[in-house]
């Protein structure tokens, strides 16, 4: 079969199984888009800003556990698409991003529209191609997506010159079955020693604690990681990444710790004597003050990706290896062991957990009259039984979505966690909806987040995808307000957003429905209508409370068990 | 304490600007780095010099593996290794400093490369601080010039870096 380059390129698609790809045309890309026009397999998504391309392919990948792919032009579809990129990367997302370039022969004499996207994206990505070659061009993107899938996943982009995708110039074509690069093997086994020590030290705790990411989630290890957590009787916690990877109804689960953790979960993490750390990177918004993190704990580390390992907190027994098998032996040496865990101190251990817990450190005023974000959050996981998507995007809204929706399930929350993108949400929502089309996709957020790509809402309209926005409308950066008002004095700095559009009539304006929910009364009815459209996007715009803060709260250079409580929240009062 | 990191790499383009872009991302120190194609055209063959406590080392180590184009590398100077670096002096040579700095050369076992009737080119080939002494022995009123390759380096023994 003979193709050109720009075929070459859709056809690589086909044969890799991709059923969308996130774009935006322009003239560096005229001749793939051409070739995309003439066949039916891959379906286009075009977004409205490059930005929204990448959020909505990580939104896909996220909830599908498959690549999301990315199309845009050369020059600024390139650049705009950076941020997204960077998302991706931060939370080890799988996407593949095609770019325009240039043809060759102008490169570097700063041809209209061009820019060096293989230089901007490096620190981003997990790996990429400036494509020279056409005859090269079906095993790049061979090579692409088995980087961007494999070991720790991560975005790959290839920047394809224009001329590669020239129509007139026609080669033979096949696409690589498999792919293997001496410079990169993905497939770590755990050896097998260093989890015989961590079942023993984990069988030999008092009081142990098990703290888990987002790894169990790109590693589909959810089932091993609850068969081992149920298998040990253990404490379990989940990072802001990791949520749905245990189920958050269980009672061996003790809420999300870290900076805005429960009470229990950070009680815990101080007081632990064995860590068990699995597919969690010790970011400091979770570890807090590094010296004085699990100051009692000996730590077990099981990641896919050495460079994890005793990065920010040294580790005493590390296991490099993918989640999966990992976890299925170490539960087939817990269940052969001779040792039990300690009834005694784990009956003890959780007593003290369970006094933690009766501080209800999530708290908040149920009878206020105003409607308080809780609240909104609370009741739209009890009216889809904790079974919707859940998409976010950054600030209060986000923790308070982390806090009260209780994901049994992985792959149903979908945040920029490490990145923190405000603008991920919506376009996300959309990724989701498009990979599981019956679903209940739901995007909360927030008045000043879900403006950085508000532009998606035609996207959304375009391709009818009926997702549902709880926009938790305070009128100020919410989370930034909460710092100002506990460091800065409450020196509201440019956090109060004025000249705020109307939400109802700008939703109406795309095509979508849109209400405004004054009244705490009006919530739950709000919620079942959208629940009820299946067809349509609506955009629930709920008037909160402007005052409301996330908490607990470890600020900035503290530990875990220096939390600020809610107001009326007294840790004297566990003891009772 | 400084490392001699030996790295093959696939000679791609981009490749030295992926371990330069890691070391300033990540705020690791170079004092030195030195790149070529080795007996086999498709790799590159590194040589690093770095400082840091053996936390940092082992997380250079781990994060330049973690690169897609790294096919191996080594820590040399954990194990007993063969460094040099090649110097060559443009030196001012004058009157009777002209005997001197001759003298000096073979004192170093260096070379004169090239002279005028008022300098020298030496070249001088050795481990870092044989350059260092040479330079201060000569003196910095009689340098005009100095460019030092870097160190590189060689495992000793059977044992080296090899795909």
């Amino acid at each position: 079969m003979e193709l050109s380059g720009g075929e070459i390129l859709v056809q690589c698609l086909i044969d890799e199984g991709v059923e969308y790809i996130f774009g935006y045309p322009g003239g560096a890309v005229l001749h793939i888009y051409d070739a995309l026009f003439k066949q039916d397999k891959v379906k286009h998504i075009l977004v409205r800003h490059e930005q929204g391309a990448t959020h909505a392919a990580d939104g896909y990948a996220r909830s599908s556990g498959k690549p999301g792919v990315v199309l845009v032009t050369s020059g600024p579809g390139a650049t705009n698409a950076v941020t997204g990129i960077a998302t991706a990367y931060m939370d080890s997302i799988p996407m593949v991003i095609l770019s325009g370039q240039v043809p060759m022969a102008v490169i570097g004499s700063d041809a209209f529209q061009e820019a060096d996207i293989s230089g901007i994206t490096r620190p981003c990505v997990k790996h990429n191609f400036l494509v020279k070659d056409v005859t090269k061009l079906a095993s790049t993107i061979k090579k692409a997506f088995y980087i961007a899938t494999t070991g720790r996943p991560g975005p790959v982009l290839v920047d394809i010159p224009k001329n590669l995708t020239d129509p007139r110039v026609k080669i033979p074509y096949e696409y690589p079955k498999t792919m293997s690069l001496r410079s990169y093997n993905p497939h770590v086994k755990g050896h097998r020693w260093q989890m015989k020590k961590a079942v023993d030290c984990l069988l030999e705790a008092k009081r142990p604690m098990i703290y888990t990411g987002g790894g169990i989630i790109l590693g589909e290890a959810s089932a091993e990681l609850t068969e081992l957590t149920k298998l040990l009787g253990y404490p379990i916690t989940n990072t802001l990444m990791g949520l749905g990877a245990y189920p958050g109804t269980d009672k061996q689960f003790v809420g999300m710790l870290g900076m805005h953790g429960t009470y229990e979960a950070n009680m815990a993490m101080h007081d632990c004597d064995v860590l068990f750390a699995a597919g969690a990177r010790f970011d400091d918004r979770i570890t807090g003050i590094i010296a004085e993190f699990c100051p009692h704990a000996k730590i077990i580390h099981i990641d896919v990706d050495p460079s994890s390992i005793s990065k920010n907190v040294r580790v005493d027994i590390p296991v490099v290896g993918e989640l999966r098998p990992v976890l299925t032996e170490m539960i087939e040496l817990v269940k052969s062991s001779d040792r039990k865990p300690d009834p005694v101190a784990l009956a003890e251990w959780w007593k003290q957990i369970d006094g933690w817990r009766s501080l209800d450190s999530l708290g908040f005023d149920r009878n206020a009259d105003v409607i308080k974000p809780q609240y909104v959050v609370e009741q739209l996981w009890e009216m889809t039984h904790g079974d919707a998507y859940i998409t976010s995007d950054v600030g209060q809204h986000q923790m308070f979505a982390a806090q009260f929706y209780k994901f049994d399930k992985p792959r149903r929350w979908i945040n920029s966690g490490g990145l923190g993108t405000m603008g991920f949400g919506m376009p996300a929502a959309i990724g989701t909806k498009l990979a599981f089309p019956d679903a209940d996709v739901y995007c909360i957020t927030g008045e000043a987040s879900i403006q950085m790509c508000i532009q998606e809402l035609a996207t959304a309209r375009q391709y009818r995808t009926a997702i549902k926005i709880v926009n938790l409308n305070n009128g100020y950066m919410g989370m930034v307000r909460q710092w100002q008002e506990f460091s800065y004095d409450s020196r509201y700095s440019q956090t109060y957003l004025e000249a705020l559009p109307d939400f109802v009539k700008l939703a109406e304006s795309y095509g979508h429905l849109g209400l405004r929910i004054d009244k705490k009364a009006d919530v739950r009815a709000a919620l079942e209508e959208a629940q009820k459209q299946k067809d349509r996007t609506i955009f629930l715009d709920f008037h909160i409370d402007p005052t409301e803060n996330v908490y607990p709260m470890i600020e900035a250079g503290k530990a875990h068990n220096d939390m600020r409580l809610a107001p009326g929240v007294n840790p004297d009062a566990e003891l009772a | 304490m400084s490392h001699i990191i030996s790295i093959l790499i696939e000679n791609e383009s981009g490749a030295l600007a992926r371990v330069a872009g890691l070391f300033s991302a990540r705020g690791y120190n170079i004092e030195s780095l030195t790149v070529a194609p080795t007996q086999d055209p498709t790799l590159s063959r590194m040589t690093l010099v770095t400082t840091g406590n053996p936390e940092i080392i082992e997380q250079i180590t781990k994060q330049l593996n973690k690169l897609i184009d790294v096919v191996k590398l080594i820590d040399i100077s954990e194990s007993t290794h063969i460094e040099r670096e090649l110097m060559m002096v443009k030196a001012r040579a004058i009157n009777g400093g002209r005997e001197e700095i001759m003298r000096l050369t073979e004192i170093f076992r260096g070379n004169i490369l090239d002279v005028t009737p008022t300098t020298y080119i030496i070249e001088i080939t050795g481990e870092k601080s044989k350059l260092d002494a040479f330079l201060n022995t000569v003196g910095e009123d009689n340098i005009i010039e100095v460019v030092r390759s870097g160190t590189t380096g060689i495992l000793r023994g059977d044992r080296g870096l090899m795909v």
